[in-house]
């Protein structure tokens, strides 16, 4: 029997000290016309060998294409250390940290992610993480609308240039609380989302905007013009940020003359493999003021009955455990594991090692626009950009970027799924993971789709 | 347990060091306009590659968890998670998978995904499967987002209640609240069960459904509960089923025969991924004829041709709409796969019967032992409540100072003061991976303490006294809150860390 322990000695004695005939016998309050059927659906048993077999055939045939995609999770060189620690059983297999004695560990380690997730956006309190940056970017809208008791209208600015898959989330999560998503269009020529284009919003009551920096396209927003803007209006900004950009990036802590209310973003490209999609975590911070509107759980610090320093969960008056339909959100999970893998892996890079890889992922990404342009393939805006870029295939994207598949390469995503007015164009990202080589394969199987 | 570790990582720092293997070669400073540039480095640890691995084993060596200690924790299935299934899922061919990559080059994940919801099917009784809710509470949401959907597609729009019981984990009426519906309470009866009387005086014309777990939160089985969902359909709502307690009747009843619309399940509970610390769960909903149609995407299907493919927006008009970036955890689903694929069609009812045989042998030896179980007169089925009601009136022994107590005796602490309903409560659930030796040296440990309490109990109320650290102070630390470090103005090794900016 896997993973169960019992002889038939054990079976007998339980029983017997139970008073029960048979094991049967423990299921006699269950009606018995409700007893489930054989499970024929469900095949036998494979042992380790087997299944090992089994995944190994199933892993393989995805191919492992070089892969030139982000639009929202990216390929990054993940340190050895960082599952092979993250992976111990001590981390691996503990529940949620509510016996804080016997869960030091997870417990200060969160604490080191709320300081690093803290200063890496410039803001003064996190909490222990969301499921992923779309779903952190959802309940970054309905704390906002929480914090803004002034305005009446639960009217929501989001830009056109926001990860068109975050917008349709946020649709789902909150559509039935009464929030109205206005859309902010985007410049055509340069990607950008101009702060002119707020103008017509300027006499509205607006309860909370979104910036995404970079925004969907790769492209840099004028984050301070666009907070500004608010800040006039003392609209609460929501920053939606990738984490290695800012290494390099002004963090939303500073934008405008005050910095964002609330950042989120996407946690995956700190120490996450791609892996289909999941498990990667959100990330969210804020200003102290707003700490009791935050969602999730948070780690602080606390002294123990000898005045021994140590860490708790703490504000946990905020959760659906303790205040049930008056939660703040019905989240009582974090992404515990993923969390100890993004920890080791900023302590591994550090500043200067963060620093590198996003000067690396900008340096590559230009340099293969540069080989495209030589080719005749550009960028299809002129905004500045950090490590994605729109370009222009010049029609039929899904057929170029199922040839290039074919010879094991992936493109990029195509835009004019989303974006009609984009059509023809593939959003491409290059990180620290590609070299020289790679970028020439992608030049040439460019050329050979096109010409096909 | 290993508490030498006092230091956080940021004081393990030292300007100028850092674990060089890891960054890539050096380029040259990018174009970015001064405007948007960060102006001081963020200030993360610059530490050794050596540095970053002992502190973290370290700081992993001052956990509880069940590949090391006894984890009873109720309404949780700490039961042993199987290495193969992480060693299994994180084969480079998984990992590696980018979530947009084209069909063509997803048919060994999509297939698997495929037989997964399948399996999950089988075991469940549903019509269909949706892996793409990320954890229980995003599950819970799924289905009850998926019975507005329902009541609001037949111009249904005056159902604005969810009918809960008062055993209910937390996150249900979080939910109801966050899908717009208003939550009304129904008692539990002193047999455990629901209180019938008090449901049919809550239903009408304005239940949307009923949220239930069963087993239910106090650790029985619901007996009457295809008379509940008569009652609950013939008003006109659906019925929710709260997948947390599936283990218990794994292979042995099945929601969609007991009459349910739409369930989720806690793939890391019943399906053994890993709790990592609070995280990644995921929720998996199961869902009945009428809300088939609703259901997220993206969903993983049969392409026609003999491959498979993702149904999106486009292909479900009336779905609920999308719950996460990608598709869900895939990562935690390959986990869960591997593991079904283990135990099989004998090994998932095997399940059902040792977690209650091992549940129900402790809940007599704890009874044997001087503890009173909360519903003496009910099977236990995979767990079971012990009240320390009396107790607590004679010498003081709360739930909470056993709770403590027990880890002085290198058990993890069951669950304690959940459900609300039972005073000085401890739920036990010991799972079906644990020994009748655990069972055993944990019902000592136990009757160790309630002698204890008879002649010593400040010794108990001081607990824990053999780990990290005593009890906290935790109105002080919400008071006086510090959530992130800050380096003290004479701390020169972190100031050089905070100016040392590169690039």
């Amino acid at each position: 029997m896997p993973f169960i322990p019992h002889t038939e000695e054990d079976i007998r004695s339980m029983l017997e000290r139970i008073g029960a005939d048979s094991v049967e016998d423990l299921f006699d309050e269950i009606p018995a016309g409700l007893r489930a059927p054989p499970l024929e659906g469900i095949p036998e048993g494979l042992n380790e060998m087997g299944i090992t077999r089994l995944m190994q055939e199933r892993a393989a045939m995805d191919g492992m294409p070089l892969n030139f995609i982000g639009a929202g999770a990216y390929e990054h060189h993940i340190p050895a250390a960082v599952w092979q620690i993250a992976t111990r059983g001590e981390y691996y297999s503990a529940y949620t940290p509510y016996q804080a004695e016997a869960s030091q560990g997870t417990l200060q380690l969160i604490y080191e992610y709320q300081t690093m997730i803290s200063r890496l956006t410039g803001m003064e309190a996190s909490n222990a993480s969301l499921y992923d940056g779309a779903s952190a970017l959802a309940e970054a809208v309905l704390m906002a609308v929480r914090v803004n008791r002034r305005s009446k209208s639960k009217r929501v600015l989001v830009p056109g240039a926001l990860n068109p898959v975050y917008r349709r989330v946020i649709d789902t999560l909150i559509g039935n609380q009464g929030i109205e998503l206005v859309e902010v269009p985007f410049d055509e020529t340069t990607g950008q989302t101009p702060v002119e284009a707020l103008a017509a919003h300027a006499d509205d009551d607006i309860t909370a905007m979104i910036i995404s920096q970079p925004n969907f396209f790769g492209i840099l927003e004028d984050v301070d013009g666009l907070t500004g803007w608010a800040e006039e209006r003392e609209i609460p900004v929501i920053g939606v940020v990738n984490p290695v950009s800012l290494a390099l990036l002004k963090p939303p802590g500073e934008w405008g003359s005050q910095g964002a209310d609330i950042a989120v973003g996407e946690g995956q490209p700190l120490g996450a493999p791609l892996s289909s999609g999941g498990p990667y975590f959100g990330f969210m911070t804020t200003r102290k003021k707003h700490i009791r509107q935050m969602p999730g759980r948070i780690v602080g610090r606390a002294e123990d009955a000898d005045g021994k320093p140590g860490f708790v969960l703490t504000l946990q008056a905020r959760e659906q455990h303790i205040r049930r339909s008056k939660a703040t959100s019905n989240i009582c999970t974090n992404q515990g594991l993923v969390v100890t893998a993004a920890t080791i892996h900023m302590s591994m890079l550090g500043d200067e090692g963060l620093t590198r890889v996003a000067e690396a992922c900008y340096a590559n990404t230009h340099a293969l626009v540069e080989k495209l342009a030589a080719k005749g393939i550009k960028p299809r805006f002129t905004g500045e950009y950090f490590h994605e870029v729109a370009l222009d295939f010049g029609g039929n994207a899904a057929g170029q970027l199922q040839a290039m598949a074919d010879a094991g390469l992936l493109a990029g995503h195509d835009l004019g799924r989303d974006y009609p007015a984009l059509d023809g164009c593939v959003l491409a990202c290059v990180t620290e993971t590609k070299n020289e080589n790679d970028l020439e394969q992608y030049v040439a199987a460019c050329e050979q789709a096109r010409a096909a | 347990m290993n508490t030498t570790e006092t230091k956080l990582i940021f004081e393990h720092s030292h300007a100028g060091r850092s674990a060089v293997a890891q960054a890539p070669q050096e380029h040259a400073a990018t174009a970015i306009p001064a405007h948007l540039r960060r102006k001081s480095a963020p200030g993360l640890p610059a530490a050794s590659e050596l540095d970053v691995v002992r502190h973290y084993t370290r700081l992993s060596q001052k956990n509880f968890s069940i590949d090391t200690e006894f984890y009873p924790l109720g309404s949780c299935t700490m039961k042993y998670n199987p290495r193969a299934c992480n060693s299994l899922a994180m084969l480079p061919g998984f990992l590696n998978r980018h979530p947009l990559a084209p069909a063509s080059h997803s048919q060994g994940f999509l297939q698997t995904m495929y037989e997964l919801q399948e399996m999950l099917r089988e075991v469940t009784g549903m019509q269909d499967v949706s892996l793409a809710p990320m954890a229980g509470a995003q599950g819970e949401f799924t289905g009850v987002a998926m019975i507005r959907a329902y009541h609001d597609a037949r111009g249904d729009t005056e159902r604005r209640e969810i009918i809960v019981p008062d055993a209910a984990h937390g996150t249900n009426p979080a939910t109801a609240i966050m899908c717009g519906y208003e939550v009304r309470e129904i008692p539990t009866d002193e047999t455990g069960d629901v209180n019938l009387e008090a449901l049919r005086e809550a239903v009408g014309p304005q239940t949307a459904g009923i949220m239930l777990t069963n087993p239910s939160t106090v650790g029985v089985f619901e007996r009457r509960i295809e008379e509940i969902a008569k009652i609950v359909h013939e008003a006109g709502g659906l019925l929710y089923y709260d997948g947390a307690n599936l283990n218990a009747i794994l292979g042995k009843v099945r929601p969609g025969d007991m009459g349910f619309d739409v369930i989720h399940m806690n793939l890391h509970k019943t399906f053994s991924t890993p709790h990592g610390g609070g995280g990644p769960g995921s929720g998996a909903v199961g869902v009945g004829e009428r809300l088939l149609p609703y259901m997220p995407v993206p969903h993983v299907e049969k392409d026609g041709q003999g491959g498979y493919q993702l149904a999106e927006e486009a292909d479900r008009p009336e779905t609920i709409g999308r719950l996460s970036a990608f598709m869900g955890n895939p990562g935690v689903l390959l986990r869960a796969y591997v593991y079904m694929r283990m135990l099989g069609r004998e090994g998932m009812v095997r399940v059902a019967e040792f977690a209650t045989l091992n549940a129900n042998y402790l809940a007599s030896e704890l009874k044997a032992a001087g503890f009173d179980l909360a519903y003496p007169e009910r099977r236990a089925t995979h767990e079971f409540i012990v009240t320390l009601k009396k107790q607590a009136k004679e010498t003081g022994l709360t739930a909470g100072d056993v709770a403590k107590r027990l880890l002085d005796h290198g058990f993890h602490a069951p669950t304690t003061y959940f459900p609300l309903l039972v005073p000085e409560c401890l739920l036990v659930e010991p799972t079906e991976t644990e020994s009748k030796e655990t069972l055993d040296a944990f019902v000592e440990a136990m009757a160790c303490i309630l002698a204890e309490s008879a002649d010593d109990i400040d010794t108990i109320k001081s607990s824990p006294h053999n780990l990290p650290n005593r009890r906290f102070n935790e109105v002080a630390a919400a008071k006086a809150l510090d959530v992130a470090y800050q380096e003290s103005a004479g701390d020169a090794a972190g100031a050089e860390t905070r100016t040392g900016t590169h690039g």
